[in-house]
């Protein structure tokens, strides 16, 4: 039972540290505002195939995380990123069975409103900051969201079959 | 709450979904009411900042480990030749540090003679920029030292050509600078050659600062040095942030629109050094 739980955590725990590496990648100054959210990307898709293990305290404490690397008001990117994992969770169910081109477009409305609430609270705490560095996350995540999915449902199965 | 009421679209429900997402909705609220308004949480960002320290350093390896490549595999022609190059260097900034030190003496000879504040030889200390991204919304930098090495809010933080930024974040192992291009950023400046005191105002370019409170008749020039004026109390005066590169001057406006270029290269710098004056060490007088 314990070893079945672990081989469940585990490749969600890598892909999540691989995922903050890639949050605190140094990318040069022009391309630094498409960066994608990675950590959104692979909470939405852990928050839908495992809703009862990853939902919205994981996804509030990676928000705490990211806050400190980041240095944004501390609790920032944790309440948005509890959001959508609230949203995720609350109809992962829909979520699993839309197809691929539906699920992007998902993605990207749950992109757009994580990165709308930054704003928000940017805006609330005096932060200014350019549109494209909202709107350049949300359309890379979007693109890159079909690969990471096909790639992250391929470790999720080979984690299951090698357990 | 929400979840369990509408059960009817998701019949394989998460128990207190809802009321787990208000309780962290009120506690990230409350989190951030308490950063913003009090800086209460400095202690708990310290301590995740340790936890997320060996990600940095893992981010940061290859960078380094590419340098470490090209410094071990230069040929011994090239270190030569730099070596050279590097004594050539050397002997002409010590000739002119002879120089400096018969001026420092004198203009403390001077200070003494108008009863003025003698000036303070500030401490130095070089730092690495780890090649970490920061916030997205600022410019930002991440620096190998922290509390434990006696940084400090609103330290001012130079290179070799001028003001590069100053330290906003004090973590234990690394700390966070901003840098004087972030449009939050403003720092007293004095025109270098004539005394006149302004502010420089980042633009969020990294090439550029905006010094927008000069009025039209102002006494500055392209090709001006601006120096830092230590008005602000968190940078030491008398390091050179920026050279003036256009003033325009319209007469119907009431201040003349100029821009200056940071000295220092701020989109280039590896090694930094981080400045203790011994005058004002807790001044946090910092406009961020």
């Amino acid at each position: 039972m314990s070893r079945d739980r672990a081989s469940r955590r585990l490749p969600v725990i890598i892909t999540l540290l691989v995922g903050l590496m890639l949050t605190i990648m140094p990318l040069a100054q022009s391309v630094q505002s498409f960066r994608p959210d990675w950590l959104a990307l692979l909470v939405v898709f852990w928050a839908m195939q495992l809703p009862r293990t990853w939902s919205v305290g994981t996804a509030w404490f990676i928000g705490v995380v990211l806050d400190v690397s980041y240095g944004t008001l501390l609790g920032q990117h944790a309440l948005a990123l509890c959001v959508i994992a609230f949203i995720t969770v609350r109809f992962h169910l829909l979520m699993r069975v839309f197809p691929l081109s539906q699920l992007t477009a998902t993605v990207f409305a749950l992109l757009a409103l994580y990165q709308f609430l930054l704003f928000w609270i940017n805006g609330v705490a005096g932060v200014s900051a350019e549109a494209v560095e909202y709107w350049g996350p949300v359309l890379t995540g979007s693109l890159v969201w079909p690969f990471l999915y096909m790639f992250l449902s391929g470790v999720r199965y080979r984690a299951r079959a090698g357990a | 709450m929400v979840a369990s009421r509408g059960n009817n679209t998701n019949p394989a429900r998460i128990p207190a979904l809802g009321i787990r997402l208000i309780a962290l909705t009120l506690i990230s609220i409350l989190l951030m009411y308490l950063d913003h308004r009090h800086n209460h949480l400095d202690n708990v960002r310290k301590a995740i900042g340790v936890a997320v320290y060996p990600f940095q350093l893992v981010v940061d390896a290859p960078v380094r480990f590419w340098a470490w490549l090209g410094e071990s595999t230069t040929s011994r022609n090239e270190l030569q030749l730099e070596v050279g190059r590097l004594k050539a260097e050397r002997l002409l900034t010590n000739a002119r540090l002879q120089r400096l030190t018969a001026l420092e003496a004198e203009n403390a000879r001077l200070r003494a003679l108008l009863d003025a504040r003698g000036k303070v030889r500030d401490e130095v200390r070089v730092a690495e920029i780890m090649a970490v991204d920061a916030n997205p919304y600022e410019h930002n930098l991440v620096i190998d030292i922290g509390s434990r090495d006696g940084v400090y809010d609103g330290q001012a933080i130079v290179d070799a050509d001028g003001v590069v930024g100053q330290v906003i974040e004090t973590g234990i192992m690394t700390s966070q600078a901003v840098l004087i291009s972030d449009t939050d950023h403003a720092l007293p400046v004095e025109v270098n050659r004539n005394g006149l005191r302004t502010i420089a105002v980042g633009t969020g370019e990294i090439d550029r600062l905006d010094l927008p409170f000069l009025p039209n008749n102002a006494d500055i020039e392209t090709g001006d040095l601006l120096v830092t004026s230590g008005l602000g109390g968190a940078f030491p005066a008398g390091y050179p942030v920026a050279i003036v590169d256009a003033v325009t001057r319209i007469p119907q406006e009431p201040f003349a629109s100029v821009t200056a270029r940071p000295a220092a290269a701020l989109d280039q710098v590896r090694e930094v050094m981080l400045i203790w004056s011994a005058a004002e060490d807790t001044a946090t007088g910092d406009e961020h």
